[in-house]
C-alpha cells in the first residue's frame, strides 16, 4: 500500500521532488523495519529475564545460539539447511495473509505434502531415473499441499467457516492421515523402530547446492520467495489480492472474484508448505514418518508476522530463526535445558511483536514531511 | 455373544464420553464466557495444557490433588489475563494472539513439564454412577469424576446469569455492542479483561482433568487439540453454555469411539478413529457457521464470525 500512494504522485516532474518522495518514503517504510527490530530486542530481554529467574545464564544462552546458528561454516550450513523449509512455511502464512486470513494450516501441509511426495516415489523406485521421480515427487508434494490448506480456505469462501481454526484442525486430521498409513499399508516392515515408508533410498536423494552442504531447498525457497514478491507487488493478480484483503467490499463491488482469490491465495500457500514437506523427505530424512511434524509450521507462523508478511523480508527472518532452531540441540546438551525452551522463546516472541502492533503511527519522526501526500 | 459386544462397545462409549467430554465442557464453558464479552481467546489450547502441567506438579509436591486443580486454573487466569490485557491495545489482533498464547503456553508447560513425566502424582477420586448395579463391567464404565459435575453446575449457572442478572446483562451488551456499552458508562475493556481471565480458569481446570483424572498422567501428549475444539465447538452451541455441555458430550462420544471398538477387539482404522473427532469438528463448522440461526446469536462484537 505504501508503493501504491508513493507512485501516485509521480506527476511531479522535478528531480528534487523525486528525491523528496524517496526520502519520505524510506522514513515511513523504516516504521516497519524499526518496530519489528525493537520487539525483537524486547523480546530478548524478556527471555532474559525467564532464564534468569530458573537459575540460567542469558549470555551463555545467546552466545551458544551464535556459536551453534551462525559461528562456523558447518553451523551457518546447518542453519541455512533449517532455513528452507521456514521460508517456504512462513510463505505460506504470508500469501493468505495479503487477502486477510490468518491461515496456520503449514504443519499440516508440510506433512501431507511430504508424505505425498514420500508415497508416490515408491512405485517408481528402480524403474524410473532419480530425475523424474524428484519431479514427480515435488509435483505431488505442491499439489497435496495446495489441497490441504485450499480447502480450509474454500471452506471460509463457500461457508465462512474460519479459517484459523479450520487450518489448525486440518493439521491434526494430516497427521492422522499419515501416521495411519505409516503404521499400516505403507510400513516399511525392515525398519523396527521407527514407523515410516518404505525410504528412497541414497540414490534418489536430491543432491547439494555445489561447493556446499545445503539442500536445493534453499535455493528453491529463495527462488519462490522472490517470484511471489513479484507476483504480489507487480501483477493485477497481485493487486486485487491487495483490494481484497484492504477491503472485500470494496473489491466486490468493483467486480473483483473475491472467493476465487481467496481459494487461489491459499492454494499457493499449501503448495509452499508441501514443497517444503517434499525437501525435508527428498534432502533430509528420506522417509515420510512422524519426524515430518517437527515444528516448522508454527514457527513459519512467527516468521512470517515478524517479516509482515513481505516475502523479501521472510528470506532473511527465516535465517535467523533456522539459526536459532540449529543451536537447539547445542544448547539442551550445554545449558542442560529442555527442547521446549525455543518454543518459549518463539511465544514469546510472537506476543511481544504482535503487542508491538500498537505502536505504528506513533512515533512522529516516521512521519515527518508524510501529512503532505495525506488528503 | 454378538449382543454382549455391542452391549460393552455401548457401555464404553457412553463411559467414554463421561469420561472424554470433561475438559471439552471446562474448555467450552470458558471460551463462550470470553466470546459473550466479544472477544475471541484461540490460545485455550495451550491454557488446557500449562493446566494439566500445573495441576500435576502441584498435585506431585503436596500430595492434594484438589489444590492441583487451583493451581491449573490459576495458571490458565494468569494466560488468559496476559490475553486479555495485549488485545487491550489498540490494533492489536485477538486471533493472532490466541496463536501466540497457544505456543507460549505450551512452550510453558513442556519446558517446566519435563521434571514430572516420570513421577506419578496423586489423583482425582471417582464416583461410582453404576454401583448399585453389581456389575463390575457396568461399574468401571460409568466412573465419573466430581468436576463433571462442577462443570454441568457451572454451565447450569453461567445459562442462568447470563440471562437473569446484572452482571450477565453488562457481559452481553459488551459482546454485542461495545459503544451501547461505553454509552452506559460500562468500561468495555476491563470487562474483556475480566471475562477472558475468568474463561482462562476454566479452560485451566479443563487441563487438570486430563492429568489428574483421564488419562491420568502427564506427558507432552496430553492434549492434542481438544483445547481447539472446543473453540469451534462454541460455534456450533451458538454461545449458549447448555448447549455447549451437550455439544461437549457429542464429542467425547465421538472420541471415544476409537478406545470403545479397541476394548473389544477392532484394531483396525485406530489411527482414522483418532481423527474422528477433528473430522467431525470441521463437518460441524462447515454446517454451523454459514447457518443463519449462528449469525442471529452471534454476539455482535465477534472477529471470528464476521
Amino acid at each position: 500500500m505504501v508503493e501504491a500512494s508513493a507512485s501516485v504522485k509521480t506527476g511531479e516532474p522535478e528531480r528534487e521532488s523525486a528525491m523528496r518522495d524517496w526520502s519520505i518514503r524510506l522514513r515511513r517504510n523504516a516504521e516497519y523495519v524499526v518496530i519489528p527490530l525493537f520487539a525483537l530486542v524486547v523480546s530478548a530481554c524478556a527471555f532474559s529475564l525467564f532464564l534468569l529467574l530458573v537459575g540460567k545464564s542469558p549470555v551463555m544462552f545467546f552466545e551458544l545460539v551464535q556459536r551453534g546458528g551462525f559461528g562456523t561454516a558447518f553451523s551457518i550450513q546447518n542453519t541455512l539447511q533449517r532455513s528452507a523449509p521456514l521460508i517456504l512455511t512462513a510463505l505460506a502464512v504470508a500469501i493468505p495473509a495479503r487477502i486477510g486470513l490468518i491461515m496456520i494450516g503449514g504443519e499440516g501441509a508440510l506433512v501431507v505434502g511430504g508424505f505425498a511426495s514420500a508415497a508416490v516415489a515408491i512405485p517408481l523406485l528402480e524403474r524410473v531415473p532419480p530425475g523424474p521421480t524428484l519431479f514427480v515427487m515435488a509435483v505431488a508434494g505442491a499439489i497435496v499441499g495446495a489441497f490441504w490448506v485450499g480447502l480450509a480456505g474454500l471452506m471460509r469462501h463457500a461457508r465462512g467457516v474460519n479459517e484459523t481454526i479450520s487450518s489448525l484442525l486440518l493439521t491434526y486430521i494430516g497427521v492422522a492421515i499419515m501416521n495411519f498409513f505409516v503404521e499400516g499399508a505403507l510400513r516399511d516392515l525392515t525398519n523396527p523402530n521407527k514407523p515410516s515408508t518404505k525410504p528412497i533410498g541414497d540414490a534418489y536423494m536430491m543432491g547439494k547446492i555445489p561447493g556446499t552442504d545445503v539442500h536445493w531447498g534453499l535455493a528453491a525457497g529463495v527462488a519462490i520467495a522472490i517470484l511471489l514478491h513479484v507476483l504480489m507487488t507487480r501483477t493485477t493478480f497481485g493487486f486485487a489480492v491487495r483490494v481484497a484483503g484492504g477491503n472485500p467490499r470494496a473489491a466486490l463491488a468493483q467486480g473483483l472474484p473475491v472467493g476465487k482469490l481467496i481459494v487461489a491465495c491459499t492454494a499457493i500457500a499449501g503448495a509452499c508448505a508441501g514443497l517444503a514437506g517434499f525437501f525435508e523427505v527428498a534432502a533430509i530424512q528420506g522417509r515420510a514418518n512422524a519426524s515430518l511434524a517437527a515444528g516448522y509450521g508454527f514457527t513459519g507462523i512467527l516468521v512470517s508476522f515478524l517479516a509482515r508478511h513481505n516475502p523479501i523480508a521472510i528470506i532473511f527472518v527465516a535465517i535467523l530463526f533456522g539459526g536459532i532452531v540449529a543451536s537447539g540441540g547445542l544448547i539442551q546438551r550445554r545449558m542442560d535445558l529442555p527442547d521446549a525452551t525455543v518454543l518459549v522463546l518463539q511465544g514469546l516472541t510472537f506476543m511481544i511483536l504482535l503487542a508491538s502492533e500498537t505502536l505504528y503511527g506513533r512515533f512522529s519522526i516516521f512521519k515527518m514531511d508524510a501529512g503532505r501526500d495525506r488528503t | 455373544m454378538n449382543d454382549s459386544l455391542v452391549v460393552i462397545v455401548l457401555l464404553s462409549l457412553v463411559g467414554g464420553a463421561l469420561r472424554v467430554s470433561t475438559p471439552f465442557i471446562f474448555v467450552a464453558l470458558g471460551e463462550c464466557l470470553t466470546e459473550k464479552s466479544g472477544r475471541v481467546n484461540l490460545g485455550l489450547e495451550g491454557t488446557l495444557v500449562l493446566g494439566a502441567m500445573s495441576a500435576y506438579a502441584t498435585s506431585y509436591h503436596t500430595g492434594q490433588p484438589w489444590l492441583g486443580v487451583l493451581a491449573a486454573g490459576c495458571a490458565g487466569a494468569m494466560l488468559g489475563a496476559i490475553h486479555g490485557f495485549v488485545c487491550k491495545l489498540p490494533r492489536v489482533n485477538d486471533v493472532a494472539i490466541g496463536i501466540a498464547m497457544m505456543l507460549f503456553g505450551t512452550g510453558l508447560a513442556f519446558f517446566f513439564g519435563k521434571a514430572y513425566i516420570q513421577p506419578s502424582a496423586p489423583r482425582l477420586g471417582e464416583i461410582g454412577l453404576g454401583d448399585w448395579t453389581g456389575d463390575a463391567k457396568i461399574a468401571s464404565a460409568l466412573q465419573i469424576n466430581s468436576l463433571l459435575l462442577i462443570g454441568v453446575a457451572v454451565a447450569i449457572v453461567m445459562w442462568w446469569a447470563f440471562a437473569n442478572t446484572r452482571w450477565g446483562l453488562i457481559l452481553r451488551m459488551t459482546g454485542d455492542s461495545a459503544p451501547s456499552a461505553k454509552a452506559m458508562g460500562v468500561s468495555v475493556d476491563l470487562v474483556r479483561f475480566l471475562a477472558t481471565t475468568a474463561g482462562g480458569f476454566l479452560a485451566g481446570v479443563g487441563g487438570a482433568f486430563l492429568s489428574l483424572y483421564y488419562p491420568g498422567s502427564w506427558n507432552q501428549g496430553l492434549s492434542s487439540g481438544q483445547g481447539l475444539m472446543a473453540v469451534a465447538l462454541v460455534i456450533f452451541a451458538r454461545w449458549n453454555p447448555l448447549r455447549c455441555v451437550i455439544a461437549a458430550l457429542l464429542f467425547g462420544a465421538t472420541g471415544a469411539i476409537g478406545p470403545a471398538l479397541q476394548s473389544v477387539g477392532v484394531t483396525q482404522g485406530y489411527y482414522f478413529f483418532n481423527a474422528a473427532p477433528y473430522i467431525l469438528t470441521l463437518l460441524i463448522m462447515v454446517g454451523s457457521a454459514g447457518s443463519k440461526r449462528a449469525a442471529r446469536d452471534a454476539p455482535g462484537e465477534l472477529s471470528i464470525t464476521k
